[in-house]
């Protein structure tokens, strides 16, 4: 029975290590009296919020004289949402569709009225939808219906798959609703013929780029414009960028994680964190990183690299998030039904 | 203990081993069908039925099965190659073959479509060569329809450039599996046959290939059912254009990204079924298999 014995012992060693490992994997109060947040953003915010954090630390500790330390998280913004549904610990979530933290409500991690909490909406910065064409624009692409003439070849990742494609979608939508004055069947034939011109569908919005960018397919991509200088920065001189007569604006929000935060004791630092994403400070990096600033000054200080251009928005042209997602992407959905035409 | 084993600490490794496959294996198995349940019958039936997901199964069944009688053929060339002839470089080409296991698949993803579209080294002439073969020629059918696709596409974002990925990943296994069992293979077997009078390709047939067959069905196996699940590779090189081009782990992402975890856990479920299916009657006929050559 010797060995049985052992056995037992073993197994109830490696549980409690499992669950001491799980217990510690979040302190609030560290050994130096500093305090911890764990932000849980979208992929292209990686740069924002390195700079970001290193500003709000500094804003903390002259204000309350704590140590705080930010840990970041990043990776497809429906994946993160799952990932904070599914127990990560995050303090504060800063994703890119509103669907995804209401997502996160739903599962109780946070109140469904979080989008009133903070201004606009919840949403400190802004960008939108453009297009990148070659070097020259060989093909003279200037708006959106030039997008659906023969022999465009359209880069855009699948809205089924990617959270910034539903962007590129809606956007193109909501040129074709304004120039057809609405007539839906018109609206439908235009994304249909849009579509039609896609020659691969990649998961991602990054996949999207190297396909246009490095493989060299397609004429025009469509792309978030604060993803283009990194755009040119990995491949200079090769594209330009054409701003749409029409676009949609893409308003990436930001919540507290409140049952999160109030677990770890964090609510105050977290609801500070995300209001100082507003200040002149927050939003000047927000502009440095290419989103769109809300505040009008620090916009005005950036305006060339933001040209002016007519921008919808979801509320009022779609419904909000869950109308969209329901009428647009879901199964069986609009997309579904022209793409299978 | 009345009885004496061989090996000690029976209880110990038996412990382990339960613990382990259930906390590792089965109890994540069970909560995936826990969770595909949750939906229930009619509605599970309805979504697995529906155009999309028929068409991905096909696609990546069919090309899973495809690479992997294409790895079986070319990983058992190799595997020869490495066993039976001594040349400069084997083993460097020996070492080479495991590479595919330890390459993030991601990357070799990106890497083959860049390889494979119009643009890419190999799959420029390719597109080049279909065109030919469209002018010169106007094959019909199927044949005709591929022509088609690689002139446009190279042979990347197609069927072709999915096919392409899980023959890549697939290979190794093949190799790895049959290999040993080669260098087993006693001398005088074949030369006894050599002597009766056999000729290479008889003994190669009658000799040979019978004992390797089971490692080789194995290796089938293996590199089968990496490729029905492999996703990373595959979403790169494929186009993603739903009702073409799409594989079903890919669909199961889209259902996740519409956090419809039940969706997903039925797909992923039905999957799973199919598959063990499938490798559960490719087992059985590797035992009848050994059971003859023995």
């Amino acid at each position: 029975m010797k060995p049985l014995r052992i056995t037992a012992l073993l197994t109830l060693a490696a549980a409690s290590l499992l669950a001491t490992a799980c217990k510690k994997s979040h302190n609030t109060a560290g050994s130096s009296g500093g305090v911890s947040l764990l932000n849980v953003s979208y992929d292209p915010t990686r740069e924002l919020y390195v700079e970001f954090n290193a500003a709000f630390a500094k804003h903390w500790k002259e204000k309350t004289g704590q140590d705080l330390k930010v840990e970041q998280s990043h990776g497809g913004s429906g994946k993160q949402a799952r990932a904070v549904i599914d127990g990560l610990s995050a303090d504060v979530v800063t994703l890119a569709l509103a669907g995804d933290i209401d997502a996160v409500a739903k599962s109780g991690a946070l109140p469904a009225d979080w989008e009133g909490k903070l201004p606009d909406h919840s949403s400190p910065y802004t960008s939108t939808i453009v297009f990148v064409v070659r070097k020259g624009n060989p093909k003279g692409i200037k708006n959106w219906d030039d997008l659906v003439k023969p022999g465009i070849g359209v880069i855009t990742p699948n809205p089924k798959t990617s959270g910034g494609a539903r962007w590129n979608y809606l956007a193109a939508w909501a040129w074709a609703s304004k120039e057809y004055g609405g007539d839906e069947a018109k609206v439908k034939d235009y994304i249909t013929k849009l579509f039609k011109n896609v020659p691969v569908l990649d998961s991602g919005a990054r996949g999207s780029t190297t396909s246009f960018a490095q493989r060299g397919l397609g004429d025009v991509l469509l792309a978030w414009e604060n993803e283009i200088a990194l755009l040119q920065k990995e491949f200079p001189g090769q594209t330009e960028v054409v701003y749409p007569s029409l676009s949609i604006i893409a308003e990436p929000p930001v919540a507290v994680v409140e049952k999160n935060a109030a677990a770890h004791g964090t609510t105050e630092v977290a609801t500070e964190y995300l209001k100082y994403l507003y200040t002149p400070e927050g939003q000047e990096i927000a502009a440095k990183n290419f989103y769109r600033p809300r505040d009008a000054k620090v916009a005005d200080k950036y305006a060339k690299n933001f040209p002016a251009l007519t921008l919808v928005n979801i509320r009022d042209d779609f419904g909000g998030w869950e109308r969209a997602q329901k009428t647009h992407f879901a199964d069986g959905g609009t997309f579904d039904q022209l793409y299978g035409k | 203990m009345s009885r004496r084993r061989i090996i000690p600490g029976f209880g110990l490794s038996l412990g382990y081993t339960l613990t382990y496959l259930s906390v590792i294996i089965l109890i994540p198995l069970v909560a995936l069908f826990m969770k595909a349940s949750q939906m229930g019958w009619a509605d599970s039936v309805k979504l697995l039925k529906s155009p999309g997901i028929v068409a991905a199964a096909k696609l990546s069944f069919g090309a899973s099965a495809i690479a992997a009688l294409c790895s079986s053929v070319l990983g058992l060339l190799i595997a020869w190659v490495l066993v039976r002839y001594r040349f400069p470089g084997r083993k460097f080409f020996d070492a080479m073959v495991d590479l595919p296991f330890a390459l993030p698949t991601a990357v070799a993803g990106i890497t083959l479509s860049q390889i494979y579209s119009t643009k890419g080294w190999v799959g420029k002439y390719l597109a080049q060569g279909a065109q030919w073969v469209k002018e010169h020629h106007a094959p019909g059918g199927w044949i005709g329809g591929w022509v088609d696709t690689i002139s446009q596409r190279g042979a990347a974002y197609s069927s072709i450039g999915v096919f392409i990925a899980l023959f890549f990943i697939g290979l190794p296994f093949v190799v790895r599996t049959v290999q040993p069992v080669m260098e087993d293979l006693s001398k005088d077997t074949e030369e006894a046959a050599a002597t009766l009078g056999a000729g290479r390709w008889t003994v190669f047939w009658r000799v040979i290939f019978p004992s390797i067959l089971p490692a080789l069905i194995t290796g089938f196996t293996l590199a089968f059912a990496r490729a029905v699940g492999e996703y990373g590779s595959v979403i790169f090189i494929s186009g993603n254009l739903p009702l073409k081009t799409e594989i079903l782990p890919s669909l199961i992402i889209s259902q996740l990204e519409q956090f419809k975890y039940e969706s997903a856990a039925v797909i992923a479920a039905a999957m799973l079924v199919v598959s063990f299916v499938l490798l559960f009657l490719i087992n059985l006929l590797q035992r009848r298999l050994n059971w003859r050559t023995r």
